[in-house]
This record gives structure tokens, sequence and C-alpha cells, in this order.
């Protein structure tokens, strides 16, 4: 099975072709949540990847163990296992992201993003593949969660990276830091991959 | 993998109970392996974080003080928590200049903010009986409006001198006497939440503080004979 596919392809599809935030719609919660400025959107791109490329590897590798009808549980507690590892060390090594970050930490752990990695690819290859599937869709979140973080924060805050940018007169759109900014862009977003899509084909047909 | 399922399970083709729990246990133990050497490593330096941002923020809300001690009421007196004989109870911070002379308490308060409940640190002058500084520890009030209460320098300020008596009182439009605090406009919740926190939290201290505070006494050698002065 793995045997015709091409590692390359394998790590491109998960940071274009199948998105999994722009294609596949998933990880919304963590989208949302914390996309309010681009530090907090790479943050959380960056503890999200940690945790899938971790469970990627160890589901992988215990494949051949994990008994079909507890393979689920087996997974949610791999995960957990990662984010708590994730959780701790924020909170040791950056507190003050931590406090932004909040409870979404956590709540990686039901991430389906996450959980549908292990079930539709990590489970059936090899490790190799695993992990590079699992980098490649990471890149893909976090690549996904920081045009959303920084376009929030440049329209809600005024600032990128926390330097302002857009002058002193500019009056920030509360709105685009609170939660219905979040579903406002995730809209055009996903509006402006579906007009590339049908673009896409209607120059191919 | 099917020999150990014929082995256990006999004559069905799905795997037996047993190697459902070795599953799950290993998948535990790892799990478990791997969290023990995390927390191991990880809850010191946590644990460092959180004193290091509490006294950092009793030197703020407390004007020229450079040293804090843990202190609790027993017995109608304020001791210092770490003699012997103290039991466990609400803490409020006594923080010292650097010649260990008496600065302020730092004391804190909690309650419902407008999402989520606000904890909040606030600097307490005995003597002038005002309010002398506050940070908020933790909140999760709303980007941009709710959360001026710790990122609006203008309502922040306000707490550097406001008087407890008869209460803190929130006003709109501007402070016109001592005790008022001018609320953020469009975060009023926000803002009546940390009058009314601060107001309770000096109603339960308020009759514990009167009196002399307790002297400052270097945590290296413990030395608890001060801890009675009353």
């Amino acid at each position: 099975m793995s045997s015709q596919k091409n590692l390359s392809e394998e790590f491109l599809k998960g940071i274009w072709k199948e998105n999994p935030v722009f294609i596949q719609v998933l990880g919304m919660c963590p989208m949302l949540a914390v996309t309010n400025t681009a530090v907090n959107a790479i943050a959380m791109g960056v503890a999200t990847a940690f945790v899938l490329i971790g469970s990627s590897f160890l589901v992988s590798l215990l494949r051949k163990v994990i008994a079909k009808p507890v393979r689920i549980s087996t997974y949610i507690v791999i995960i957990a296992t990662f984010v708590t590892v994730a959780d701790y060390s924020i909170e040791a090594f950056s507190p003050s992201l931590h406090r932004e970050l909040g409870a979404f930490i956590a709540l990686i752990v039901v991430n389906c993003l996450i959980l549908g990695r292990q079930e539709a690819y990590a489970s059936k290859n090899t490790i190799l593949f695993a992990v590079v599937d699992a980098v490649g869709m990471s890149i893909g979140f976090a690549f996904a969660l920081f045009c959303l973080g920084a376009t929030r924060e440049i329209l809600g805050f005024g600032t990128f990276f926390g330097s302002p940018i857009l002058g002193e007169h500019f009056e920030p759109w509360v709105i685009m830091a609170l939660p219905p900014g979040g579903f406002l862009m995730l809209g055009f977003v996903l509006l402006f991959f579906n007009w590339l899509e049908q673009r896409k084909k209607g120059v191919t047909a | 993998m099917s020999e150990v399922e014929l082995r256990i399970s006999g004559e069905t083709r799905e795997p037996g109970s047993f190697r459902l729990i070795c599953t799950l246990g290993l998948a535990g133990l790892i799990s478990g392996v791997i969290l023990v050497f995390v927390y191991q490593f990880t809850a010191p330096i946590i644990a460092a974080n959180k004193a290091k941002a509490l006294r950092e923020a009793v030197f703020k809300v407390v004007p020229h003080s450079s040293k804090l001690q843990e202190l609790t009421y027993q017995d109608g007196v304020l001791v210092r928590v770490g003699d012997k004989k103290v039991e466990p109870g609400e803490i409020l911070y006594g923080a010292y200049g650097e010649d260990g002379g008496f600065a302020g308490y730092a004391i804190v308060g909690s309650g419902n903010g407008f999402q989520d409940t606000i904890r909040l640190l606030y600097g307490y002058d005995p003597v002038q009986r005002a309010v002398v500084g506050m940070h908020i520890l933790d909140s999760k009030e709303t980007p941009g409006l709710g959360d001026k209460i710790y990122k609006d320098p203008a309502f922040v300020s306000q707490f550097s001198h406001i008087l407890v008596d008869p209460t803190i009182d929130l006003v709109k439009g501007g402070r016109t006497a001592d005790n008022q605090v001018d609320a953020i406009t469009g975060a009023t919740i926000s803002s009546d939440a940390v009058v009314k926190i601060i107001n309770a939290a000096h109603a339960r201290w308020d009759k514990k503080i009167h009196g002399t505070p307790p002297k400052y006494v270097a945590p290296i050698p413990p030395e608890p004979e001060e801890a009675e002065s009353k």
C-alpha cells in the first residue's frame, strides 16, 4: 500500500491539497478560539504539531499491538499524554502564553484533526510515512491558524506580533478580536479557497 | 497476532478481553511513565514561576516594597505563616521596604466578572485606610472592552489612592471624591466587578488587620520570636 505512495506528496498534501482547515474543515474549535493574535495562533499551531507528530509516531509504532475494539480509547490515551506534556511545558517555559491559551491547550485532546489522522493514516502506515503525514498536516494547520490570527490581529488590534502597524488613527475593529470575528474571517477564508477550487476546475474543464 | 487471539479467545475471531486489557494497559503504562518524568521536570519550574509572578505583583501594588512575607489571622492577631503552631488559613501578604519597614498589605480577592471569575491583588495601606495599587491576577474579560481593567492605564492608575471608607463606589464620568472609581466606558460590569471584589475583600480583612503589623523576619534563618507582636 505505502510502496506506491510518494513521500513528498504525502508531506505536501497536508499543507495545501488536503489542508486540515481550508479543505477538510477540521479542528475548528482552536481555530476560532485562539486566533485573535498571530502569536497565539502560532503557539497553538506548534502545540498541536507537537501532539500530532508525537501521537502519529506512537500510534504507528504500536499499530500492530493495538487491538481493534479498543483502538479509539488507546489513541485518546496517547493523544492525552502528549497534550499534558505540552500543557506542562508551556506553563513551565512561558506562563504568559499559557495564560493566553488557557483551556484551549487541554482541548487539543478533542481536536478531531489529531484523532482523524490516527484513525485514517497513522494506524495504517509505517512510522516514516505517519510522521511525514503528521508534519505536513501540522504545517498546514499552523499556516491556516496563522492566516486567521494575523488578519484578526491586524484588524482587531491594529498590530502585528504586538507592534502597531496601522498608525494611531486606526480605530480597531473590536469584533475581529472577539469570537464573531473568528467565524467571520473563517467564512471569508473558506469562500476564498472554494473560489480557487472552482476557478481551477473551470480552467481545466 | 492470530496466535494470541486463538490461544486466548479460542474459537472467536474477535480478540479476547485479556488482549484488550493488555493493549490499554500498555498505552496507560507508556502514558504514565512519560507523564511522571515530565511532571517531575516541570513542577518545580511552574511553582517557581508562580511564586515569582506573585512577588512581582505584590511589589507592584504596594509602593516602595521589596520584601514580603505571608501572614494569616489566628487568635485575634496576624501571624507569620511558617511559624510554629500556625494553622493554615486565608493568606494575605505583608509587604516591606528594603530596610524591613512595613509598607502595606497585599490582599487577594476574587469574584464574578463579566465572563468568568476575576482574581486580583490589591495593595492596602492601613494608616491612610486606602487602596494603593491593584493588579489583575486572572481574568477572561472580553478583549478590547473588559480587559481594560488591566490594560487601560487610566483605569488601573486610579487605584494608586482610593479611600475605602465608607465603601469604594463606582461612578461614571469622572471621580469627584477619593473613595470613587471611574468606570470604563463599555465595560461597566467588569469595572463594577473589580470594585465589588475589593470592597468584599476589605470587609473580610478590615477587622483583622488593625493594630501594628507583624515585623519583617528574614526567611533564612527562620526566627519565630517576632510573630506575637500586636
